[in-house]
């Protein structure tokens, strides 16, 4: 009896540990698997050349990736513009001052939409952002927008990622005890002061960690920002005219045009200078929520 | 009863403090708190006596935690809560006022069963409530911080760290800082809900002392259900019950003659 469960032991601990080592390797596997096909494009351009190079013509053997990483980091940029000031008062209500009746009620609604495909909304973004965004470009910008531009890409991105964040800090801000709350009030504070001194200030790691991931997930988002971008090859300032992000070039065209030398390469590199983004923005934030610990 | 609770001489001064009465600085008045169907507060009627320390003693859930809510209005964070009578501060009722809230609330420093440090660091944690007062000049909140700091014993141990974080102290030197916090606020009135529930003796000790020490320039309403504590602190003794208060006195009237049932059986099982 004791010797089974000894083995029984064992034979948890030992597949505890294997799940474990799987999920800490596998993103090095992807990441050397990557780096391995991107290889051959290293033998004819210098890594820092690839990344801010503006000169994309595939057919001549210039891979310019700027252009796409500006499109990309544009879009999320915009995106994170629109969805934290938005998921953190909503989030701020739902949790502070709503009835706890709101927020059961909103829990199924932020919970259908973060469930959506994106290619649903890609389509409402069709449908509905980018005839707007072109009816607002006549009298914004300078030239009119067909309507397919950053803008676009980063309103329906935002509304993608605003389910993810708003459920993160809902949780975050959840934590907070009641007992501090009314240690603030009872010093005379108001509940707003409250929600800003104690709820806000003290949830700095919680919030700056829904952002990160929020952020994180614009970032890699494909099919919805891909239908409403545009798909422009140029780095541009300007939120109505379009744009061509990491993303959307690998999903167009991995398995297209491969009889262009170095394309493959070009293309396995642009994947892997993603991981790499992601993987930037994520350590970035990591740091951001330890300094904001020592507070 | 049996074995008395206090000694002579302890009840000989507590007779003398009851000779010189003080007048009462709060008054409650038919006080009703509902939940739903559930009656948490039945019909509460009280006087808290000023600059003596006023122990509301009970078993749990008994009410003594919603009536202390009641007092500065924190009640008003639930929303299922249905508070209705009178409350008298400074003869201004509170629950039917037009007067700002934060500045009723102002009137009371809250003391929680576990300390409730901000976020901040502990000279900010100090000079929170002045600066909601509208305190601006640097000089009077580094007074003020001192100042509340040698009050609860903790200058010494904090006065080279004051701008650590508040929650690096120990829980012991966290509650003593949530006292000099809401000292410096100046109230006239500290609600002290269990204070010592989560601190080891040494540190519950000093809290005691504390309050013995400021009781000269506050009242102080203390929730307990430590028998001894109340016994040691006691100036003024209410025992609740069920939402009701059972009896109320000195201590001498309630822990040498309990008159009801329900608080002999506390204080046998208190014992």
């Amino acid at each position: 009896m004791q010797l089974r469960r000894k083995i029984i032991d064992k034979l948890n601990g030992f597949w505890m540990i294997t799940t474990l080592i799987t999920i800490l390797v596998l993103p090095l596997v992807i990441c050397l698997g990557l780096y391995i096909k991107a290889a051959p494009i290293f033998e004819q351009h210098s890594f820092l050349e690839l990344v801010f190079s503006s000169k994309w013509e595939p057919s001549r053997g210039s891979f310019g990736f700027w252009p796409f990483i500006a499109g990309s980091l544009y879009v999320t940029l915009l995106s994170f513009l629109f969805t934290a000031p938005v998921c953190l008062l909503a989030a701020l209500y739902l949790t502070q001052f709503a009835p706890r009746a709101l927020i059961r009620i909103m829990h199924p609604v932020i919970d259908v939409l973060a469930g959506l495909p994106s290619v649903i909304y890609g389509v409402w973004g069709i449908l509905v952002i980018v005839p707007f965004v072109s009816a607002i470009s006549v009298p914004l910008s300078d030239s009119p927008s067909s309507g397919y531009s950053v803008l676009a890409g980063g309103i329906v991105l935002a509304v993608m990622v605003i389910p993810y964040t708003l459920n993160m800090l809902i949780e975050v801000f959840n934590t907070v005890p009641n007992g501090l709350k009314e240690a603030s009030l009872s010093l005379g504070a108001t509940m707003w002061e409250s929600v800003k001194h104690v709820v806000i200030r003290g949830n700095y790691p919680g919030i700056i960690s829904a952002y990160g991931l929020g952020i994180a997930k614009a970032f890699g988002e494909t099919i919805a920002v891909m239908m409403v971008v545009g798909n422009v090859v140029k780095a541009s300032g300007n939120p109505f005219n379009a744009a061509y992000p990491l993303p959307a070039l690998i999903a167009n065209n991995y398995g297209e045009m491969l009889s262009i030398p170095m394309y493959d390469s070009a293309l396995m590199f642009a994947a892997f200078l993603l991981l790499i983004i992601i993987l930037v923005i994520n350590l970035f934030f990591r740091l951001l929520i330890h300094k904001t610990k020592r507070l | 009863m049996g074995k008395p609770y206090i000694s002579t001489n302890s009840i000989e001064q507590l007779r003398i403090l009851r000779a010189t009465e003080p007048e009462a600085v709060l008054r409650v008045k038919n006080l009703n708190v509902k939940a739903g169907d559930h009656h948490i507060l039945k019909n509460i009627n009280l006087e808290i006596p000023k600059n003596r320390i006023t122990v509301l003693l009970g078993p749990s859930g008994c009410g003594k935690t919603t009536l202390l809510k009641c007092l500065n209005k924190l009640t008003d964070l639930y929303r299922e809560l249905k508070v209705s009578g009178n409350i008298y501060i400074d003869n201004d009722d509170i629950l039917n006022t037009t007067a700002s809230i934060p500045d009723i609330r102002q009137k009371m420093g809250l003391l929680s069963q576990r300390p409730y440090p901000l976020p901040i660091s502990i000279y900010k944690n100090v000079a929170y409530g002045l600066k909601l007062k509208g305190v601006r000049d640097k000089k009077l909140i580094a007074f003020s911080v001192e100042k509340h700091l040698r009050e609860v014993g903790l200058w010494e141990e904090v006065k080279n760290r004051l701008n650590s974080p508040a929650s690096s102290l120990s829980i012991g030197q966290q509650q003593r800082l949530c006292l000099a916090r809401g000292l410096a606020v100046k109230p006239s009135i500290i609600l002290a809900d269990e204070p010592t529930s989560a601190l080891d003796p040494t540190s519950s000790k000093i809290i005691e002392n504390l309050f013995r020490d400021i009781k000269k320039h506050y009242t102080i309403i203390l929730v307990t259900h430590v028998l001894r504590q109340a016994i040691r602190l006691a100036d003024h003794v209410i025992f609740m019950d069920d939402g009701e208060i059972i009896e109320e006195g000195s201590p001498v009237e309630l822990f040498e003659n309990a008159r009801t049932d329900k608080l002999r059986a506390y204080l046998v099982d208190g014992n």
